[in-house]
């Protein structure tokens, strides 16, 4: 930050842009103690956020082992990615499979649930929402779910529908394909009702309740047209950080995957963008490539939510 | 019918969770019925016991591990706390060149998750010399975004009135901060103890298996992990495990539900 002001300060005298550029140098001597203590975090994050994505932008373009200087290739990258890499291709199937069905699923979840238990008295609200959160705050708890789709009768589900005389004999659900990729989303909107959960929640309990008075004068006549007309639209900015929280994770998935489906997964039916990543990252160490792999990861994770924040603007109108 | 909604989803959220519970205290028998019984019958402590057989036989005392994840949750979260209120502050309550381009950059970084930037992380780490040592962990985290944004949007609330009092009264900046703005934003800490808590206590999992190789310094979930892969018969002993690692975040929540509830209420974004 400093050194452009700097820079920027040293053309005094030349052109209108230098008094304002002069003005805003001397406004930042004097916040000094400011910058001083913005400078440990942004430090950090700027280290571990910032930089390593204008990086791998960077070094998507090349080929990198780690050991020698990497060596420019152009597009190459890219071009292998969508073109001859058919596992990416499968990865990126299942990843949009994965953001299509639980980033909107968990999401409207998030706010309907959120919208039922607002109007519970205040002890029997705060029950709820523990219990809907602590899937989302237990953490690596998720991996009880191998034990209730095993694949032996000792498996709860295999047992439970074994009993009932549904299936004959024991279903192999992690080992295959056709199952694994619903279980995985099964399990993805278990863990979802995080973050977004609580901001709705708080949403709806500070919202105005004037609000409501007014719109029944104004003829508001039944809880969706309040819902639509009155709650929604004085929600939006809680609904614009839900949408960006949901998003970004739901495109995310991995660690459910690899954990419950294995790594690499049968016939990759568990295989997402991340996990291939994490293949050529951190086991082939191809790092151009598996930048080139987080660059398009990036990019659709960004524009994702970007298209949404448009769509929301229009709720209520 | 609305109700009818919230007790199917209500069951399919704590059904695992119970499945946890009662588990954990199954006995060897129980777990090896078949068809098996969802609750538990009789229940016993030998799962704990046997937990603890189990992990005082594997070289790396279970001690170790079990400091490994405390350290790695306290050290931090308690960075993540101090230093991200400290950059919040001036965001949410001064005017200087560069803070709109800043709170831009950390919202636009909500829009992305760590898994975008662990490839470049890890050369990073190598370059720092933090492989295979906690602060692979620690250091990314206390520059999480999500911390500084929600304390930042909380401190916006604070009347300006009580700033400039002590400003009269000839307070720097960083005493404003510490003596007037840190006592006032308590529920945002507590909402910022719980988030990074949360993502560090299973952290040993995700960046702990990319960053760190060596045994000693590995976390209890790592340790569980190794536990279950001993197929139907460590049941038992895993489940116990799960349950006390889940009991502590589930613990702080419990104690810090209304505070986080007040901060999410500022955690909108206006467009």
């Amino acid at each position: 930050m400093i050194p452009l002001v700097k820079k920027a300060s040293a053309g005094t005298g030349r052109g209108p842009l230098a008094p304002l550029l002069a003005r805003k140098w001397k406004e930042a001597k004097r916040s000094k103690a400011l910058y001083a203590m913005l400078a440990p975090f942004f430090l950090i994050f700027f280290t571990f956020t910032v930089l390593p994505v204008c990086l791998s932008l960077l070094v998507s373009f090349t080929d990198f082992n780690m050991l020698e200087f990497p060596q420019w290739v152009g597009w190459r990258n890219y071009a292998q990615l969508f073109v001859r890499d058919d596992v990416f291709l499968i990865a990126l199937k299942n990843t949009l499979i994965f953001a299509a069905v639980t980033g909107p699923v968990s999401y409207v979840a998030c706010f309907v649930l959120a919208w039922i238990i607002n109007e519970f008295p205040p002890k029997l609200r705060a029950f709820a929402t523990l219990v809907f959160y602590a899937p989302a705050l237990s953490g690596s708890a998720f991996i009880v779910w191998t034990l209730l789709f095993s694949s032996d009768s000792y498996g709860y589900i295999n047992a439970f529908l074994l009993k009932w005389h549904l299936i004959l004999e024991p279903i192999l659900w992690l080992k295959t394909p056709k199952y694994i990729l619903p279980i995985i989303i099964i399990v993805q909107l278990w863990l979802s009702l995080g973050t977004s959960f609580l901001a709705f929640i708080a949403g709806l309990q500070s919202m105005d309740k004037n609000l409501f008075e007014a719109g029944a004068i104004d003829g508001i006549r039944n809880r969706w047209q309040e819902l639509w007309f009155i709650t929604l639209p004085s929600m939006r900015p809680m609904l614009m950080f839900g949408a960006v929280i949901q998003i970004t994770a739901s495109f995310g998935v991995a660690e459910v995957a690899t954990a419950l489906a294995g790594f690499p997964s049968v016939k990759y039916a568990g295989h997402t963008i991340v996990t291939h990543l994490m293949d050529y990252g951190s086991i082939r160490f191809e790092m151009g490539y598996a930048s080139a792999i987080a660059t398009v990861l990036f990019a659709m994770m960004l524009g994702s939510n970007l298209i949404v924040r448009r769509l929301l603007a229009k709720v209520g109108e | 019918m609305l109700f009818l909604v919230l007790a199917a989803v209500g069951y399919f959220m704590a059904m695992p969770l119970v499945f946890v519970i009662s588990n954990a205290f199954k006995p060897i028998n129980e777990i090896l019925k078949f068809p098996p019984d969802f609750l538990v019958k009789h229940p016993t402590l030998t799962n704990f016991t046997d937990l603890y057989h189990l992990l005082s036989g594997s070289w790396v005392p279970f001690t170790r591990y079990l400091f490994n994840t405390f350290f790695i949750a306290i050290a931090g979260t308690a960075g993540h706390v101090l230093i991200a209120s400290m950059a919040a502050y001036p965001l949410a309550k001064r005017k200087f060149p560069g803070r709109a381009m800043l709170f831009s950059v950390v919202v636009l970084s909500l829009m992305f998750s760590a898994t975008v930037t662990q490839i470049t992380n890890y050369m990073t780490m190598s370059w720092l010399g933090f492989l295979d040592t906690h602060w692979a962990v620690i250091v990314p985290a206390i520059g999480s975004s999500l911390g500084l944004y929600l304390m930042k949007q909380f401190m916006e609330q604070i009347p300006d009135a009580l700033l400039e009092a002590a400003q009269i009264d000839g307070c720097s900046e960083f005493r404003i901060f510490w003596n007037v703005v840190m006592p006032v934003v308590r529920p945002a800490w507590l909402t910022l103890i719980i988030f990074s808590f949360q993502g560090l206590w299973g952290a040993g999992g995700a960046a702990g298996s990319m960053y760190i190789y060596s045994e000693q310094l590995k976390t209890i979930d790592y340790a569980l992990g190794q536990i279950l892969a001993g197929g139907i018969i460590r049941t038992g002993p895993s489940m116990a495990a799960t349950l006390l690692l889940l009991t502590v975040p589930i613990l702080i929540f419990v104690l810090s539900q209304s505070s986080v509830i007040q901060t999410m209420s500022t955690s909108g974004m206006k467009d």
